[in-house]
Order: structure tokens, then C-alpha cells, then sequence
């Protein structure tokens, strides 16, 4: 028995003597309790100490910059003092459109969740066409190929003349913003499911419907989902250009109005706010990706 | 016409541009009901290609092939194949992946519990019910060709397809392998094809051994009956004159009569 296991492991990895007491090695930590701690503290170590290190020395070379009298941008103790209310408290309301930054940032994500779904569904479905017909290919990439390199804001003068409402158009620049790297990717996924894949279901006669959900999207799916990272991130940086422009409750349009009103404190605690957005954003569509995609990528 | 199978005067050509490949001419073959037949031949003389036209994945370009008098001209579930490299989905588990074979096959004609109880008796059959919630990944590459087996029976084909099944394994597994196919076989009767470049495996597992010439325009050459008896013990066959013959014939066809030419390129 021992030696055919050793065979079978031959016959998938090429290096089975390396890999023979790999079962042994993780045992003696899942037994032991107190040790546990350590691990994690050395993770924290690692990935939270250096960049609050940076953070530090980031704030220390502003702060030295502009803290003399005069100054064109304030330096981050002015910042503190004079935007607390929008640093400690993101979710309060105080009516007539004076609410938290926190509540300004949800109306944004509200506008992307709009705009990128429909990119989403609608960039997929494209996306498989494309891989799937060369005439639609060759008909259809082209096309996209200019289309894509137009940048966001281009298509907001159109929107607005086509929608005749600032929300809408807002959802559409997001829209035609994200959908191209979702075709994209999901073209190029398309065209890369084995041909074994398909035998497999052409012997199963799996119809148009079933090949699409079945076979195509799952093999497909960590190319979508990279498609739909670079999407969901070109979605945040066009939202906060188009509010600025449609007015309106987002943490775009909150920027413009603070630069009317020359409060240069608020828009630096806006571009935190928006930069940890759009990282949590990245995050999360990775995260879901590799929950979806595990399993599909080890063959 | 009375034959189960019969592929009656097929060529194959494949074009390239302008160029046209003549990859298989003027085959003929008939095979019975429940004949385990094996084709040979050398890398590259279309043995595999023979297989695609039966199984309906690639189109015959003159000639017929027929089954039960029917004119196959795509592929189907009563042509199941079992692939070289398994072509399991990665992400569906081993229950999964026969399943989904099982479900759409049989859709209308068995309930969802009889549906799955026949996933689990063709899991049953190649000894993997241990690995039903397990994925591809997670079992050695013998387990992944049982499945494949197990996938291909649960679709109840009329002629179960073999394209080098058993290539990528080691000779251990292999053997293992090749004793599973002709327990399965023995109990089920099934009509089987296989593709192999292996003479014990052929001599071993057929009824009938179907020679193959070089390419280009490669053609059948011989056709060798093994008359040994079933069910056939590897060990008791290895010094079996019957047995041996047949392996002989073979080794001269393939490496005297038919030498393997590197292409010219």
C-alpha cells in the first residue's frame, strides 16, 4: 500500500520524495494553544507596523512643511483641529445637506453599486460573446478598443444631455467607465476555456444556456473577477470627478463645495476618506474573487 | 445491416489555408455489440482523430460512420468519451462533476433520488465513493481517470470511448486502471474502444486489436483477433503462448512492417 502510494503522487506532482513528510510539519502547531498568540503578533508586525511607521514620518515632513505662519496648505494639526467633526463622527446629520462625510461616501458607493453592477452584467455577457464568436470579435473589439481610451468625464456632457438628471448621468459615466476591462478580461477568459471543456460538454449536449453558466463562467471566473477589480477601482476615481460636476450628496461634490467655501482642512479628511474607500473597495472584490474562484485555478 | 458499429469507407482531411492534410483514407471497420476493440499505431498516425469522428467531435470529410444504423454526426452521450487527461471540472467535487453528466442525460427519465443514487453506484463501480465531496485537485491523478471512467458509464453509452486513458499514469496505477476497465466491462457488457500505444494493454484488454499505418493518410493495416479467454489474469497471461503471439504480432507490425519515420521537418 505505501508504495502505490507513492506512485500515485508520481503521477501528479514531480517531486514526491520532497513532499513525502510534508503531513508531519503543521501538527505540532495546532496542538499547542498559547503559541498561537505569537504568530499573529509577528503578522501584525509585518504588515501593520511598517506602513504606520511611513504614516509617521509621512505626517512629520508635512507638518514641518507647512507648519510655519503663512502657509498655503495647513499643516495636519490644523486639519485635526478644524475638521474634528468630520474625522470623529463620519455618520451625524445636522440637516439641510450638512451631514457626516460617512453618509456622503454611501451616497457615492450607492451611485458606483448602481453604474458597476449593470457594467458587471452587462460587460460579462459582452465579454462572452467576444470570446465566443470571432465575427463578433472582429466586429465588435475595434470598436472597443477606441471607445475605452475615452476618458471618464468625455461622456458626462453626453450624459446629461441624454438623461436630462445629474443622478442618472453620474450612474452611466461610472458605468461606461468600468465596463471595458470587464469585457475584456472576460473575452480573453472566454477564449482561454480548454478545449476539454467544451468536448466534455458538447458530449453532454449542453445547450447555449447551460454551457454559459456551467462551463463558462466558473472557468472563466478568475479572469472576470480580475477584470471587475480593475473596474470597481476605475468606478471610485470617475464617481468623485463626476460629482464634482453634477453636485449633488457625494464625497465628490463635497469637494468642490469645500473649495468654494476655502475649507482646505475638510477636503483633506474627504481625500482620506475616498482613498481608504476605494482600498476597502479593491479588497473586497478580491475577496469575494478568490472565494468564488478557489478551486478553479488549482487543476 | 446487423453491425453495432460501423464506420464504412471515412476519410479525414483537415485544411489548412490552401493546404489540404489527408490525416485518415479509406477506413473500414465493423464492431459487434460488446467487443472491446483497441486501435494502435504510432504518435501522430490519426489514431486519435478515428476516435473524434466517432465520438462526433470532428466531422468526417467522405464516408459514413454509423451506429445502430444511425449516421453519427455529432456528439452525444450514447458516444461517451473518456479523455486522455480526465477533462474533470475543477470546480465541481467528484459528485459534482458525474452529475452534472447524470442530470442533463437524464433529465426526464429518472427522478432526482434515483438520479443520485446512480451517481453513487457508478461512483461505487470504479471504487471512488470515498471521494465524492472531494475536488479534482484534492485526488491523485489514478483517482481523477476513475472518475472520468465513472463519468463516461454513468451516461449509459452505446460505445464507451477510451482516448489514451491511461497514458498520463504511472505502470502501477496503470495496471490497477487496466483491471478496473476489465471488471467493468466483464459486468456491464459494454462495447468499448480504446485508444493506446501500449501492446501489453492492447494485447491485454481486446478482442480485437485494429493495427494503424503511418500518417499521412494514414489507413487501417491489420486487424489481429486475441482469442484468450475472460476474464483474463495478467500474471497467468504473462507466459501465455496465445498471449505472447498476439503481443508479437503486434511489436512486428509496429516496429518492423511500420517503423515510426520522424517527420522530415
Amino acid at each position: 500500500m505505501p508504495a502505490q502510494t507513492v506512485t500515485k503522487t508520481v503521477a501528479n506532482f514531480p517531486a514526491p520524495k520532497a513532499a513525502l513528510p510534508a503531513p508531519v510539519i503543521p501538527l505540532p502547531v495546532k496542538i499547542k494553544k498559547p503559541s498561537q498568540l505569537k504568530p499573529v503578533l509577528a503578522i501584525i508586525a509585518r504588515n501593520v507596523v511598517p506602513p504606520l511607521v511611513v504614516v509617521v514620518l509621512l505626517l512629520a515632513i508635512w507638518q514641518i512643511s507647512f507648519g510655519h505662519q503663512g502657509a498655503s496648505l495647513p499643516p495636519p494639526t490644523t486639519v485635526f483641529t478644524e475638521a474634528y467633526d468630520l474625522i470623529a463622527y463620519p455618520f451625524f446629520d445636522y440637516g439641510s445637506g450638512d451631514i457626516g462625510l460617512g453618509w456622503r461616501v454611501l451616497t457615492s458607493l450607492e451611485r458606483v453599486a448602481y453604474g458597476f453592477g449593470l457594467a458587471a452584467i452587462v460587460g460579462v455577457l459582452i465579454g462572452a460573446l467576444i470570446g465566443q464568436s470571432v465575427w463578433a470579435m472582429r466586429g465588435l473589439d475595434p470598436v472597443f478598443q477606441v471607445l475605452r481610451t475615452v476618458p471618464p468625464l468625455a461622456w458626462l456632457p453626453l450624459s446629461l444631455a441624454a438623461f436630462r438628471d445629474a443622478n442618472p448621468s453620474a450612474i452611466f459615466v461610472i458605468f461606461i467607465t468600468a465596463i471595458w476591462p470587464v469585457i475584456i478580461n472576460t473575452a480573453v477568459g472566454v477564449r482561454n476555456i480548454p478545449q476539454d471543456y467544451r468536448n466534455v460538454a458538447k458530449v453532454i449536449r449542453l445547450n447555449q444556456i447551460e454551457f454559459f453558466y456551467k462551463i463558462m463562467v466558473p472557468s472563466a471566473a478568475p479572469y472576470i473577477f480580475t477584470g471587475l477589480r480593475i473596474g470597481v477601482g476605475l468606478s471610485w476615481l470617475a464617481i468623485v470627478a463626476a460629482e464634482m460636476l453634477t453636485g449633488g450628496v457625494g464625497i465628490g461634490f463635497f469637494i468642490w463645495d469645500a473649495w468654494n467655501s476655502s475649507r482646505l482642512p475638510d477636503i483633506i479628511v474627504a481625500l482620506a476618506y475616498i482613498g481608504i474607500t476605494g482600498f476597502l473597495l479593491d479588497k473586497l472584490v478580491a475577496a469575494i474573487g478568490s472565494f468564488i474562484t478557489r478551486g478553479t485555478t488549482a487543476n | 445491416m446487423g453491425a453495432y458499429l460501423k464506420i464504412d469507407r471515412v476519410d479525414k482531411n483537415f485544411k489548412r489555408g490552401s493546404q489540404i492534410n489527408e490525416v485518415l483514407s479509406g477506413i473500414n471497420l465493423t464492431i459487434d455489440k460488446g467487443e472491446f476493440v483497441s486501435i494502435i499505431g504510432h504518435s501522430g498516425c490519426g489514431k486519435s482523430t478515428l476516435l473524434n469522428l466517432i465520438a462526433g467531435l470532428t466531422e468526417v470529410t467522405n464516408g459514413v460512420v454509423l451506429l445502430e444504423d444511425k449516421e453519427v454526426n455529432a456528439p452525444g452521450p450514447e458516444r461517451a468519451v473518456v479523455f486522455q487527461n480526465h477533462s474533470l471540472l475543477p470546480w465541481l467535487t467528484v459528485y459534482e462533476n458525474i452529475n452534472l453528466a447524470v442530470a442533463k442525460v437524464f433529465a426526464s427519465t429518472k427522478t432526482k433520488a434515483a438520479r443520485h443514487d446512480w451517481v453513487m453506484w457508478n461512483l461505487d463501480l470504479v471504487q471512488m465513493s470515498h471521494a465524492a465531496h472531494l475536488r479534482p485537485a484534492e485526488i491523485s491523478g489514478g483517482m481523477k481517470q476513475r472518475v472520468g471512467i465513472a463519468r463516461a458509464l454513468s451516461m449509459e453509452p452505446k460505445v464507451l470511448l477510451l482516448d489514451e486513458p491511461f497514458g498520463a499514469l504511472d505502470a502501477l496505477t496503470r495496471a490497477h486502471l487496466q483491471d478496473a476497465v476489465m471488471d467493468i466491462h466483464l459486468r456491464l457488457g459494454n462495447t468499448m474502444i480504446m485508444i493506446t500505444h501500449d501492446v501489453d494493454e492492447a494485447v491485454l484488454l481486446s478482442d480485437r486489436i485494429v493495427m494503424m499505418t503511418n500518417g499521412p493518410a494514414a489507413r487501417i493495416g491489420e486487424v489481429l483477433d486475441v482469442p484468450l479467454a475472460r476474464p483474463r489474469k495478467r500474471i497467468e497471461l504473462a507466459s501465455d503462448r496465445t498471449y505472447l503471439k498476439s503481443r508479437e504480432a503486434v511489436l512486428k507490425f509496429l516496429y518492423e512492417r511500420h517503423r515510426f519515420v520522424e517527420a522530415a521537418e
